[in-house]
């Protein structure tokens, strides 16, 4: 047994770090998400993928309650996510989101986009705050912005703020809402690249996106959603190869 | 590569003489279609009929500083009135012994003012400045201590009476108004109603009105032998009226703000309070200077309104003075004067304003 396999091992033993069961979710009349079961083990990457309306921003937005489900049951982390603010709270602690349009804050520079979580909600002293978003900045290969604003910035430098904000805050799973979708085609691959270094040092990832390049070199898993439901979900290779709904079959033939 | 240099040499024309120089502005600013013309020559007759008249009555024929009867035969203006009566319409009734009390005052606000423009200056310490200087400021007006004698309330007035109203009600305002926002836009329905119902009533009223209320109703619901001062009634009628329109304007700016800060700032697992300070009321206050001013500026000329309640602001010194029989038929002048002074105070804060927007710019 090598180093990988035995570490898939003991995860697979371990609790699920999120657990949606039967979950329904409606805006207004419209059921966006039906009967939506996931189970997410540490350290699994999986990519979420379908065409546009088919509520797979939504799931992913429902885990940290930017969106608040209708029926069934949100799990994070051993912590069930109901209208106590608390829990939520705790819940978004310990989920990273990055957004399709960065959302960094433009009036803060950027140590402070990243120094704010970690000061305030884990009222972590300002020094080592600092010390640490250095660090992330350094990991994600823009320290030396450290003391611009957020406008300053390109897209492709935005989004990998962005990550390194939400990795300050330590999380146990990172949410991606199609991270490279508003950027140019020469910035996609930088920010690709910091979520592939993410994923091989083993964090727990979902990932909306359309990247099917990225899906194929990373996931552990792939999900293809329509109509708010999780049509298929296989092993990368079985999905790309071998896919077995008729609408997996016509999305792919679109995309690829 | 494409340089100057390695370009294939072409010349470089001057433009025609019509476009630049004066003849070119001339051309292109005042006389470029007939009836621009026909404005620019209309203008400039009627500039000819009002300026040089003016001047002489405000500038050659005028007197600057004499007593009243030197005014009489002459035929510019007559700034005497001014300088004559300068201590009355600037600070009053406060007693003449003791007017260097309310001028150190106005000089302290102001000092602080200027010094609080400076970001840098915004740590801790300028709280405690501020509070040092509210606590002098308000002794060297009252008096009583260290030999200076009491000055009541009834006798603050002229400009030291118009800052201070307009100062503390700009002040205590702005973070009223805030929160009448924040409640305006809360989940929850107690909140929200009272907020709506608050802003819509103070909005519906006029000023007058609510001073009328604070200085003649108000005092009847009080219990017998408690009194509260008519300035500080005042005060509060203005900021209460104030408020009302600021949380309008911040309610603008809260909603201009992008669902995605909200968002993120939740993502982080900030609480609401902390997500409001940090994130959303920086932003949204930084686009809601400019609407701001406007209603600062007016409540700052609004104050002139409380001589119905017997108030003696800058406004009503001026007009006692000009009832005065040996200065009466010079209200031209003093007017002239008034409007100055109220420019000076307006331009001072829209410039104000527009540097504190500049410093706090961050390039976006």
């Amino acid at each position: 047994m090598n180093e990988t396999e035995k570490q898939t091992a003991e995860n697979a033993d371990r609790a699920p770090i999120i657990e949606v069961n039967s979950m329904h979710k409606w805006y207004g009349d419209f059921h966006v998400l039906s009967d939506i079961n996931l189970k997410v083990k540490l350290g699994e990457r999986i990519v979420i993928c379908g065409p546009s309306g088919s509520g797979k921003s939504t799931l992913i937005r429902c885990i940290n309650r930017l969106e608040e489900h209708q029926r069934g049951q949100i799990i994070v982390n051993g912590t069930e996510l109901t209208n106590d603010i608390k829990n939520i709270e705790k819940v978004r602690a310990e989920v990273g989101m990055v957004f399709q349009h960065f959302n960094l804050f433009p009036h803060l520079t950027i140590l402070e986009n990243l120094t704010l979580g970690p000061i305030w909600v884990r009222k972590t002293p300002k020094k080592d705050a600092e010390e640490m978003a250095m660090m992330y900045l350094e990991k994600v290969h823009i320290a030396e912005q450290a003391l611009k604003f957020p406008g300053q910035l390109s897209g492709g430098q935005q989004q990998r703020v962005a990550i390194a904000r939400s990795l300050c805050m330590k999380p146990e799973v990172m949410l991606f809402d199609e991270p490279t979708s508003a950027l140019d085609p020469e910035m996609i691959k930088e920010v690709l690249d910091v979520m592939i270094d993410l994923a091989e040092e083993g964090m727990t990832m979902l990932v909306v996106t359309h990247e099917m390049g990225f899906a194929k070199s990373v996931a552990d898993r792939v999900m293809f959603m329509d109509e708010g439901q999780v049509v298929e979900e296989n092993n990368p290779h079985d999905f790309f190869d071998n896919p077995q709904n008729e609408r997996t079959k016509l999305f792919l033939s679109q995309i690829l | 590569m494409n340089t100057p240099n390695t370009a294939p040499s072409r010349e470089y024309l001057k433009p025609p003489v019509t476009e630049v120089g004066v003849l070119g502005w001339l051309h292109g600013n005042l006389f470029n279609t007939w009836y621009n013309s026909v404005l620019t020559i209309l203008f400039a007759v009627l500039l000819w009929q009002v300026v040089p008249p003016f001047i002489s009555w405000a500038f050659i024929d005028s007197v600057w500083n004499t007593p009243s009867e030197a005014c009489r035969d002459i035929e510019g203006a007559c700034w005497s009135i001014i300088p004559q009566n300068i201590s009355f319409i600037i600070f009053g009734f406060f007693p003449d012994g003791a007017q260097w009390r309310p001028g150190s005052a106005m000089l302290i606000l102001l000092g602080l003012v200027f010094f609080s423009k400076n970001s840098n200056h915004w740590k801790k310490s300028l709280g405690i400045y501020w509070l040092i200087g509210i606590i002098v400021m308000g002794t060297l007006m009252y008096g009583g201590v260290f030999g200076m004698q009491v000055v009541e309330t009834a006798q603050w007035s002229g400009l030291p009476l118009t800052f201070m109203l307009s100062f503390f009600g700009m002040v205590a305002a702005y973070p009223l108004g805030v929160l009448l926002a924040l409640g305006r836009q809360s989940r929850m329905p107690a909140i929200k109603t009272l907020c709506v119902v608050y802003i819509e009533m103070i909005r519906g009223v006029p000023l007058i009105s609510l001073l009328f209320m604070s200085s003649i109703l108000f005092p009847l619901f009080l219990p017998e032998g408690i009194t509260i001062d008519k300035v500080l009634r005042a005060q509060v009628a203005i900021i209460l009226f104030t408020a009302a329109y600021i949380a309008e304007v911040v309610r603008g700016g809260l909603q201009a703000m992008p669902r995605g800060q909200f968002e993120a700032a939740d993502s982080l697992g900030l609480n609401y309070n902390q997500t409001m300070r940090l994130i959303i009321l920086p932003q949204a206050l930084k686009i809601v200077i400019p609407p701001s001013l406007g209603i600062l500026l007016s409540a700052f000329k609004d104050t002139s309104l409380v001589v119905i309640i017997a108030l003696y602001d800058v406004l009503k010194t001026t007009k006692v003075t000009l009832s005065n029989p040996k200065w009466t038929g010079y209200s031209t002048e003093a007017y002239i004067f008034l409007a100055v002074l109220y420019f000076i105070c307006c331009y001072a804060m829209s410039s104000y304003s527009r540097k504190l927007e500049k410093s706090l710019h961050t390039g976006r």
